[in-house]
C-alpha cells in the first residue's frame, strides 16, 4: 500500500507538493516511484527556470523506463535538490523527505487549490489500476 | 540447486588488461625492408603519441586464444539450442554463408577498386536487388542501409523527399506534412527514426484484439498533416493486419504514404508481398529474414525497397545493369543522398544471396510455413498453462503474459530466467510495451519438433513451479556462472571502462 | 530444405496437432487476394557445390582483389593474424544475439567492455560506445550529439573530411535544423585553417575535422581544439585510418571532445566495404548524451563481477523519439575482430605496424616525388597516404598501371574532386613490400615517360 502524507497536494501526474509561504516543495509520490522501480537518475532544471503548470521540469529514470515529471503548479524554481544527481536513489528510499526535488516560487498560490487531496489522490490511484 | 563453483579458472577469466604482463607478445611482423627515415623528418614532436599507449595489454597469442575461447562459453548462441526472441529471428547461420563471405576475391576487395575490377561484388549487389524486390513485390532497392533502423531512417527520408517533391516544401499553396502516425506497438527504431527523419510523431492505438485501429486511424488522418505510417506486418504481437489493403488506402486518401516495418518478413516469404498491399517502402533486416548472423549485436543489413514512384528517392550510388555490364550510379538529382560509406554491409549482402539461393523459391516458401507452423505449435502448447490475450492464431510469433504466474508474484523476468535453467535463451520480455508483462517468443524454422516440446515442456514446468515454489523461479537462474546483476546500481555509478584501479576494487 | 529440421511428414503431423489440415491453414489470416499464388521468381535452388562455384565465378571477377594495390581513402589492407577469424567463427560469438540477457550473454559483454576500454585508450578520451556501424555514420551521429550537447545548430566541417563522409553527415542532418559550412583549406600545406573568423563564432555546436585528412595530411588538432574551444564549440575529430593511432598523439590529449574512427584496420576484411565498425568516444560528462549501447560493470548478490548494458535509457527502445539515436543493431562482431586484433598486437604492435606504415609510406613518397614531373602538393606530415601529382590524368594513368603492371597504385581524386584531374592518392600499409613499391614507382616512371 502507498504512502500518501495527509499534508500534501497531488497532482494526476503523481507529483506532489508542500506549500510554505508562496514556495512549494515539488517530489514525486511513493505510488510513483513505486511504479517506475529502482530510480536510477534524476535530471532536474536549473534555478531560475520558470515552469507553467502541468509543463515538464525534468526527468526521472529506472533502468528501463523514462518518465517527465511535471510541475502541479506555475512558478519559478528557487532551489534544487543537487543530492539527487548522486543518489537517485533517495526517490525510493524518501520520497517525501530527502527526495524532494525543487522548490518553485508560485506564480499563482490559488492553483494548489485545484491539486488533489490525500484521500482524492488515493481514490485516484485505485481508480488507475 | 546451489551456484556453479567459481574458483574453476575457465569460469573466472579475468579483463584481458588484468591478464597483460609486460613483455609479452602476440604478433611477429616481417622486417622493415625500406631504408629508415629519421622519425624527426617525418613528424613534429608534438603531434607524436607521447604516452607509449599506456594501458593496452600485452599478451601472447595463446593467451588471446584462451582468453576469448574461455569467455566465449559464457554466451548461449544458435548452434546450442533453440533461441526464441520474438522479433528477432534467430534462426540458423549457415556455415556456407560464411565460407562464401571469406572468399579472397570478396573479402579482400577494395570498395574504390575500379568499377571494372570489381563486376562480381556489383553482380552480387544487383542480384541481391533483384531477388528482394522480387521477395517484396516491390521495384526499386538499395542495400546500402547497415542495419534494420538505418533502412527504417531511409525509408522514411525517402517519404520526405516524395513529399517535399510533389507538395513543395510549404513554400507554396500545400502545407509541409509532417505527422507520422505509428501504432503503440511499434518498435522503439520506428518513432527514433521518424524524428531524425524530421517529423513528428503521432501514436495510434491498438484494438482489444491487436490489430491497428481503424477508427483512430481515420481520426488522426482526417486531422490533417500525415505524412504516413509506419506500420510492421504481421505486427509486434505476432498477428497479420487483416485490414492492411484498408489501413494503406487510408493513409493513401489521406495523402500520405506507407512504410512497412520489414522486421517480421520471415512470416510472409514466398506466401504474400507487401508491394501487393499497398505498401509503398519497406526495410527488411538480413539478419533476421535472411540468416545473416547476429554477431552478438550485429553487423546487420537493412536494404529499403520501395515503388517504382519513390526509387528516385533511393540512396545513391545505385548499382546499375548496362548490358552484360554493372556499375555505380549517381545521377539522381533526387535521392536522399548517401547513407553510408561505400556500398552497405556488403559481406552481408553475399551471405544473405547465398542463403536465397540455397532456397529457391520451394525453400523460401518452406521455411516460412515451418516457421510459422512451429510459432503456432508453441501457442497450442502454452495456452493451457499462460495467459495469452490475443485470441486470433498467430504468424511466426506469438505472444503470452505472466497475469496467471503474477498472482504468485513470479513475473515475466522471473520466467525468462528461470528458462535458462533449462537451458533455452529467454524470449523477448515486456514487448511489445502495450502488453503487460509480455513475453513474446518467435521459434523461427530451424528448430525440430522434439526441441519445440522440450520448450513447452520448460515452459509449463516453470508455470508449475511458479504455483508450488515461486522462490525457485524468482532467484533464478541457479545453472550459470553469475547470478542476476544489479543493473540499477550499475546505472547509477556506471563503470564504462576498465582503469588500473579497478583492479583493486575487483581483487 | 536441410535448414529446416522436421520432415513434411513431421510437419503435416503437428498441423492436425494444432487442429488444421493443410500449410495454407497456417496462412488464413492473410485475406486470399493477398496471398500468393505463382511460385516466387527466384533461381531453383542450388546444392552447396553448385552454390560455391557460382560464387567463385563472381569472384574471380574482381579483379582488383589479387593484385598490389596502394588503395585506402577509408579502407585499409593491413595483415590480420590467423586467430581473429579463428575465434570469430566461433559459434558462441559469431550466433549469439544481442546481449540483453547478462547471464547467457557475459562473453559479449566482457568483450565489448574490453572493446570499450581499448577505444578510449587509442583515442585518448574517457568513455566509448560499443560501436557504430562505421566511420561515416559516426561523424554524422557526432555532429548530432554536438547539437545535443551545445544546443546549437551551426557544425564547420573541414573540406578535407572524406567526401563519402561529408555526403553521409549531409544527409542525416538535412532535417535536424543543423547548418553545415565549410572550414578553409590551405592548398599548400594539406591542412584545415579556422581563419575565416566569422563562420567560428558563438552558434557554433562544432569543428569537425580528419586526422590524418583525407589527402593524407596530419592536422594540428591542438591549435584546432584551442580555436574551438574559445567559441564553445566541441572538437570532433574523425579518424579512418585508425591504424594512425599507435603514431600520432591521441586526439583526446589534443583536446577533442568527440573521436569517431573507422576501425576496418584493426583486422577486418576489406570486403568491398562493410560490415566495419565505427568508433566512438567522448569526455565522461558528456556520456549520457552518446547514441549507440554501452557495457558496464555490474555485480550479483554474491558480490561476483559481471557486464551489462547500461545507460539504455538513452537509446531507442527506452526513449523512442526522444532517444539520442535511432541506432538499435550495432557491428558487435566486428567489434570484437578489432578487440582480438588490438589485444594481438598489443601495446607493442600497434606501435610498430603504424611506424612500418608510416617508413613504408614515406620511401614510396620520396621516391615518387623524385620522378620527372610528379610532385607531393601537400607539405604537412602525413602518416601512410599522401596525394601525388602526376604529369597526365590521374585515371589513365592507373588504368594503364592496372592493365599493363598489374598494380592498383591508388584513387584518383577525381571521382570525387573534379578540378584535381592528375592527382591520385597513394597509400602504404606494412604489407606493400618494398618491390610492390619498387615496381609502382618504376611504372609510373615508365608509363608516363
Amino acid at each position: 500500500m502507498a504512502n500518501i502524507p495527509e499534508d500534501l497536494h497531488y497532482s494526476r501526474d503523481h507529483e506532489w507538493i508542500r506549500v510554505e509561504g508562496d514556495v512549494g516543495t515539488v517530489g514525486i509520490t511513493d505510488h510513483a516511484q513505486k511504479a517506475l522501480g529502482d530510480v536510477v537518475f534524476v535530471e532536474l532544471p536549473k534555478v531560475g527556470d520558470r515552469f507553467e503548470a502541468g509543463k515538464s521540469f525534468g526527468t526521472v529514470e529506472s533502468v528501463k523506463a523514462v518518465s517527465e515529471l511535471f510541475s502541479p503548479v506555475s512558478g519559478e524554481v528557487v532551489e534544487v535538490n543537487e543530492s539527487l544527481a548522486d543518489e537517485g536513489e533517495q526517490v525510493n528510499s524518501d520520497p517525501y523527505g530527502a527526495a524532494w526535488m525543487i522548490k518553485l516560487r508560485l506564480s499563482d498560490p490559488g492553483q494548489v487549490d485545484k491539486l488533489m487531496n490525500a484521500a482524492e489522490y488515493e481514490d485516484y490511484t485505485k481508480a488507475e489500476e | 540447486m546451489t551456484s556453479k563453483a567459481t574458483p574453476h579458472v575457465t569460469q573466472n577469466e579475468a579483463l584481458i588488461f588484468e591478464r597483460s604482463q609486460a613483455g609479452r607478445q602476440g604478433y611477429r611482423l616481417p622486417p622493415l625492408d625500406v631504408d629508415e627515415t629519421p622519425l624527426d623528418e617525418l613528424l613534429p614532436a608534438h603531434l607524436r603519441r607521447d604516452d607509449d599507449l599506456a594501458g593496452v595489454p600485452e599478451v601472447s597469442e595463446v593467451d588471446v586464444v584462451r582468453h576469448f575461447t574461455r569467455i566465449s562459453t559464457w554466451n548461449y548462441n544458435i548452434d546450442l539450442g533453440m533461441y526464441p526472441l520474438g522479433s528477432c529471428t534467430m534462426k540458423y547461420n549457415s556455415r556456407l554463408n560464411e565460407r562464401v563471405a571469406r572468399i579472397p576475391g570478396f573479402a579482400n576487395l577494395h570498395p574504390l577498386a575500379p568499377e571494372a575490377d570489381a563486376q562480381g561484388a556489383l553482380e552480387v549487389i544487383y542480384e541481391l536487388q533483384q531477388h528482394l524486390s522480387e521477395i517484396t513485390g516491390l521495384a526499386g532497392v538499395s542495400l546500402q542501409p547497415a542495419a534494420g533502423a538505418h533502412g527504417e531512417m531511409t525509408g522514411v527520408m525517402i517519404i520526405r523527399a516524395f513529399l517535399d517533391a510533389r507538395d513543395g516544401v510549404g513554400d507554396g499553396d500545400r502545407p509541409r506534412r509532417n505527422v507520422m502516425l505509428i501504432p503503440d506497438s511499434a518498435h522503439g527504431t520506428n518513432p527514433a527514426s521518424a524524428h531524425l527523419s524530421g517529423f513528428t510523431v503521432k501514436t495510434i492505438r491498438s484494438t482489444p484484439e491487436g490489430q491497428t485501429d481503424l477508427a483512430h486511424l481515420r481520426e488522426l488522418c482526417a486531422a490533417g498533416d500525415v505524412a504516413g505510417l509506419m506500420l510492421t506486418n504481421p505486427n509486434t504481437v505476432g498477428l497479420f493486419e487483416q485490414s492492411i489493403t484498408e489501413i494503406c488506402r487510408i493513409v493513401h486518401d489521406a495523402g500520405g504514404l506507407v512504410y512497412m516495418d520489414g522486421a517480421n518478413m520471415n512470416a510472409l516469404v514466398g506466401w504474400a508481398r507487401p508491394g501487393d498491399m499497398g505498401v509503398d517502402v519497406i526495410h527488411l533486416n538480413l539478419h533476421k529474414t535472411f540468416s545473416t548472423p547476429h554477431g552478438g549485436g550485429g553487423p546487420g543489413s537493412g536494404p529499403c525497397c520501395c515503388t517504382a514512384e519513390l526509387a528516385p528517392y533511393l540512396p545513391v550510388p545505385r548499382v546499375v545493369k548496362e548490358g552484360e555490364r554493372f556499375r555505380l550510379d549517381d545521377d539522381y538529382p533526387q535521392s536522399v543522398g548517401r547513407v553510408k560509406a561505400f556500398h552497405g554491409n556488403f559481406g552481408m549482402h553475399l551471405r544473405a544471396l547465398a542463403y536465397i539461393l540455397t532456397h529457391g523459391p520451394d525453400g523460401l516458401r518452406d521455411a516460412t510455413e515451418a516457421a510459422v507452423l512451429n510459432a503456432r505449435y508453441i501457442a497450442h502448447g502454452l495456452a493451457p498453462d499462460y495467459d495469452k490475450p490475443f485470441a486470433a492464431p498467430p504468424m511466426h510469433e506469438v505472444v503470452f503474459t505472466d497475469k496467471r504466474q503474477g498472482r504468485k508474484g513470479v513475473h515475466t523476468l522471473d520466467i525468462a530466467k528461470r528458462l535458462i535453467d533449462y537451458g533455452f535463451h529467454p524470449m523477448t520480455i515486456y514487448f511489445p510495451l502495450i502488453v503487460p508483462g509480455a513475453m513474446l517468443i518467435e521459434p523461427t524454422e530451424s528448430v525440430g519438433r522434439q526441441e519445440l516440446e522440450q520448450f513447452i515442456a520448460a515452459m509449463r514446468a516453470i508455470a508449475k513451479e511458479a504455483e508450488e515454489d515461486p522462490d525457485l523461479v524468482l532467484n533464478a537462474p541457479h545453472t550459470t556462472r553469475i547470478g542476476r546483476l544489479d543493473e540499477a546500481a550499475a546505472a547509477r555509478k556506471p563503470v564504462l571502462r576498465w582503469r588500473p584501479t579497478e583492479q583493486a576494487a575487483t581483487a | 530444405m536441410r535448414y529446416i529440421p522436421n520432415s513434411p511428414a513431421e510437419r503435416a503431423e503437428m498441423l492436425r496437432a494444432v487442429g488444421l489440415e493443410t500449410a495454407e491453414d497456417l496462412f488464413s489470416s492473410i485475406p486470399a487476394d493477398l496471398r500468393l499464388r505463382a511460385p516466387l521468381d527466384v533461381p531453383a535452388a542450388l546444392s552447396e557445390p553448385e552454390l560455391l562455384a557460382y560464387f567463385d565465378r563472381l569472384a574471380a571477377k574482381n579483379a582488383a582483389a589479387t593484385r598490389p594495390s596502394f588503395l585506402g581513402a577509408g579502407a585499409y589492407a593491413h595483415y590480420a593474424p590467423t586467430i581473429i577469424d579463428a575465434l570469430l567463427q566461433r559459434s558462441e560469438f559469431f550466433t549469439a544475439y544481442t546481449p540483453y540477457q547478462p547471464e547467457v550473454s557475459q562473453g559479449t559483454l566482457q568483450a565489448i567492455f574490453e572493446f570499450q576500454t581499448l577505444v578510449c585508450q587509442l583515442t585518448g578520451l574517457e568513455v566509448a560506445n560499443a560501436s557504430m556501424y562505421d566511420g561515416s555514420t559516426a561523424v554524422a551521429e557526432a555532429v548530432l550529439m554536438a547539437e545535443r550537447v551545445t544546443r546549437r545548430r551551426k557544425v564547420i566541417v573541414s573540406p578535407a573530411l572524406h567526401p563519402e563522409y561529408l555526403h553521409v553527415t549531409e544527409t542525416y542532418v538535412s532535417h535536424a535544423g543543423i547548418r553545415l559550412e565549410q572550414a578553409g583549406f590551405d592548398a599548400a600545406t594539406g591542412q584545415t585553417t579556422l581563419t575565416d573568423a566569422a563562420a567560428l563564432d558563438e552558434q557554433t555546436a562544432a569543428v569537425v575535422v580528419q586526422s590524418p585528412n583525407f589527402f593524407g595530411c596530419v592536422e594540428d588538432l591542438q591549435a584546432l581544439a584551442d580555436a574551438a574551444h574559445k567559441v564553445g564549440a566541441l572538437l570532433v575529430v574523425c579518424v579512418t585510418e585508425a591504424m594512425s593511432f599507435g603514431w600520432l598523439r591521441a586526439p583526446g590529449a589534443c583536446g577533442a571532445d568527440i573521436v569517431v574512427a573507422e576501425g576496418q584496420s584493426f583486422g577486418v576484411p576489406l570486403s568491398y566495404g562493410g560490415p566495419y565498425v565505427g568508433l566512438f568516444a567522448t569526455r565522461e560528462r558528456f556520456a549520457r548524451q552518446m547514441p549507440g549501447r554501452l557495457a558496464g560493470v555490474a555485480y550479483d548478490k554474491q558480490g561476483r563481477r559481471g557486464f551489462v548494458l547500461t545507460l539504455a535509457t538513452r537509446e531507442q527502445h527506452i526513449r523512442r523519439e526522444k532517444a539520442t539515436s535511432n541506432i538499435c543493431t550495432n557491428e558487435g562482431l566486428i567489434a570484437l575482430a578489432a578487440t582480438i586484433y588490438m589485444e594481438t598486437l598489443g601495446r607493442k604492435g600497434l606501435q610498430e605496424v603504424a611506424h612500418q606504415c608510416a617508413q613504408k609510406a614515406a620511401y614510396a613518397a620520396r621516391q615518387i616525388s623524385a620522378l620527372d614531373g610528379f610532385a607531393l602538393p601537400h607539405s604537412a606530415p602525413r602518416f601512410n597516404e599522401f596525394v601525388v601529382r602526376a604529369p597526365a590524368a590521374a585515371e589513365d594513368l592507373l588504368r594503364r598501371l592496372a592493365a599493363e603492371r598489374n598494380i592498383t597504385g591508388g584513387l584518383a581524386l577525381a571521382r570525387y574532386f573534379p578540378d584535381r584531374p592528375n592527382d591520385l592518392l597513394v597509400c602504404v600499409t606494412e604489407l606493400n613490400t618494398r618491390a610492390e613499391i619498387d615496381a609502382l614507382v618504376a611504372g609510373l616512371k615508365e608509363l608516363t615517360a
